[in-house]
């Protein structure tokens, strides 16, 4: 059996540089061994003071109720609900990237999807502090839960889709941890076994279970991450259809929708790998991963990110379409409120439509999708445009409800709701900042195991495929399977 | 748990290592494991390891999930609290999917992860003897046991000539025990057998 390949003659090398299976554990791990760079500091101590911002925001919201935010009978959803959408979507990349392109073989993703899995997780429990919080009597919070209780027992309503997002997002986040933990296992276990210090061979002794790297372990981790991923890419996409459907099964005009599912899932998609953009970029800069999270990298996401951004045009423009060819009057005038110039929300749709749909656009260019700097730009463009897609879809379609007397409340929000939001961007940002420091945030295993297929310094052991006769290539593939 | 002889033998490319396990275990050796910093393909095969049937377990734990959300749900709106939503039938079962769906997939993943780190024997705490600290790093290590009759100098010497950059002999307890890595708590028979 040959273990080499043949080189494939679209495809960049996906590790770039010499290197050997000792040198990828060195430039993997040791940001691990070492003191954490200044900027890693300022970005942390940043980090943990907008944490304490929302931690602040949150307890004076508990302590004073509600009411503390400026929402009202009429916007009952207002910036919470925005960014818990926002948040779970920005968590789809990572199951993306680590479920669904496992199934696709994709070799790319294994320079991202650590960093990418991680990202999905400490989102989702950005998401979640979002929907409890709004609870307002928080330590009610349990009641969500169907557990045999003294008041009849009176369960929760498992026909509402509140409570299938309930579901939704709790088995997200156990599945992608899962997910994340177990491949985690054997680079946690390769920190182990290089560790000098006391501390850190226990710590890490601990953390990796006692790995050893047997075979059969490796045979079973195999089978487990297929299986997770098999699992992983319906739930992915489960999650956001759930989500819509907090929207579409309700009967609001301009939230009901049969285009929800498929529109918020792309939408997901699309923010996801920004936020995957905006992180890597910054990481690979800063650890020093060049070689493992190249431009091809760079651009393959930025590919994915005009696909998803025009798939959300899309409907953005079905939605429109229906609108006025559905002859509804009541969906026709929650439109009317988003793209009618003279409307008080009118200027989010078009920040919305110009970051989602328009912006995206530019990445048809090559020159653009291997541009570090304007992928950054874009990354940001992009997420700020699928935060003002959910303030639309919140926001304007009930700020002018059935009711005209209360059509003059113009929502904004208060200090607290700004803060809590900023408060869970610290979250994200210390989880992020303590996950590089201690984590490997390449999954070191996948690289090894794709080093001499798609490794620059093994392009010379490679057969180019069309050297090679066709009787030979013919007979090696009618063995190989 | 038991102590036993290992002869080692450590190699640095896959290709060396494909053909050395052909050929110990032609020779009548028997191969107790090889440790890899990461899964070679094929590997299992040529070592005679039967698949593995962890993705059944899943499977079961799978429709374990999609039966409980279902006999939960539907005993809890027919059975034991029927409410009137809407006038809708009791028995909804289009708007039960979501939950069975990802009550399937939680139980199916959550099992899984666990069947795995019981038959891997990974948990907190648990620690194993390491033939070589490089097996995470770039070292192929293929570990022989011995028996009474095996002549470790010769088996030393066929791992050399297959291309092993690395042979030694050891002694080591086969199953786990409690312990810390940055201590030694190798149990004590072995520490003893090692003097």
């Amino acid at each position: 059996m040959s273990l080499l390949r043949y080189e494939s003659q679209v495809r960049e090398p996906l590790v770039t540089g010499a290197k050997t299976y000792h040198q990828v554990t060195e430039d993997i791990i040791r940001p691990i061994e070492m003191k954490p760079s200044r900027l890693w500091y300022i970005g942390f101590i940043i980090s943990v003071g907008l944490l304490c911002f929302g931690i602040w925001s949150v307890t004076m919201e508990v302590m004073y109720g509600v009411g503390q935010w400026n929402l009202n009978k009429t916007i009952g959803w207002g910036w919470d609900i925005t960014n818990f959408v926002w948040w779970v979507g920005i968590g789809h990349a990572g199951t993306l990237i680590s479920a669904i392109l496992l199934l696709f073989r994709q070799g790319w993703r294994t320079g991202v999807n650590r960093a990418a899995e991680a990202m999905t997780i400490f989102a989702v429990m950005c998401a979640g502090q979002f929907p409890i919080w709004h609870m307002g009597r928080v330590w009610m919070a349990f009641f969500v839960l169907p557990y045999p209780n003294t008041r009849g027992p009176l369960w929760v309503n498992f026909n509402s889709p509140l409570l299938w997002d309930v579901f939704a997002i709790s088995t997200y986040f156990t599945v992608s941890l899962l997910f994340w933990y177990s491949g985690l296992l054997p680079d946690l276990a390769s920190v182990r076994d290089r560790a000098k210090l006391k501390w850190r061979k226990f710590m890490y002794g601990l953390l990796s279970f006692g790995w050893t790297g047997s075979t059969k372990h490796w045979q079973r981790h195999e089978s487990l991450s297929l299986v997770l991923a098999g699992l992983s890419t319906p739930l992915v996409l489960s999650v956001h259809t759930i989500v819509s459907f907090d929207f579409a099964t309700s009967v609001v005009p301009g939230w009901h929708t049969t285009i929800f599912p498929p529109y918020f899932v792309a939408g997901a998609v699309f923010s996801g790998f920004a936020m995957v953009q905006t992180l890597l970029l910054i990481t690979r800069k800063v650890l020093k991963l060049e070689d493992y999270i190249t431009l091809e990298h760079i651009e393959v996401m930025n590919k994915i990110i005009v696909l998803t951004g025009s798939i959300v045009g899309v409907a953005y423009i079905t939605e429109l379409f229906i609108s006025w060819y559905g002859q509804n009057p009541y969906e026709a005038a929650a439109f009317k409120n988003r793209w009618d110039l003279t409307t008080p929300y009118a200027w989010s749709y078009y920040i919305m439509m110009g970051c989602n749909v328009l912006s995206p656009q530019f990445f048809w260019f090559k020159k653009l999708r291997r541009n570090l700097l304007f992928t950054f730009f874009m990354s940001i463009l992009v997420n700020v445009g699928m935060w003002f897609e959910r303030f639309v879809i919140i926001v304007t379609s009930i700020y002018r409800d059935f009711l005209p007397s209360s059509w003059s409340t113009y929502y904004a929000p208060s200090i607290f709701e700004v803060g809590f939001y900023m408060g869970t961007f610290g979250l994200f940002f210390t989880c992020y900042f303590l996950f590089s420091k201690f984590f490997p945030v390449i999954a070191v295993a996948e690289i090894k195991h794709i080093l001499k297929k798609n490794g620059e310094s093994y392009k010379d052991d490679m057969t180019q495929v069309d050297q090679q006769p066709v009787e030979e290539f013919a007979h090696e593939h009618a063995h190989a399977h | 748990m038991s102590v036993k002889k290992f002869v080692v033998g450590c190699f640095d490319e896959e290709t060396k290592l494909f053909a050395a396990v052909k050929n110990v275990r032609k020779a009548g050796y028997k191969i107790h494991d090889v440790y890899t910093p990461f899964p070679i393909h094929g590997l299992d095969r040529v070592m005679g390891l039967r698949d593995t049937s962890l993705h059944t377990a899943g499977f079961i734990y799978g429709i374990t999930g999609t039966t409980t959300a279902l006999s939960f749900i539907s005993w809890v709106f027919t059975k034991d609290w029927p409410l009137n939503i809407g006038g809708k039938p009791h028995f909804a079962l289009p708007a039960w999917i979501p939950i069975m769906f990802e009550l399937t997939v939680l139980f199916a993943a959550v099992g899984m992860v666990l069947t795995f780190c019981y038959l891997c024997q990974l948990a907190p705490f648990v620690k194993k003897h390491h033939f070589h600290l490089r097996a995470t790093d770039d070292l192929f290590v293929m570990v022989i046991e011995t028996t009474a009759k095996t002549n470790e100098a010769e088996a030393l010497a066929f791992l050399q000539q297959l291309g092993a950059v690395e042979t030694n002999v050891q002694e080591a307890e086969t199953g786990w025990w409690l312990g810390r890595y940055d201590k030694d708590t190798m149990p004590f028979q072995v520490r003893e057998a090692s003097v």
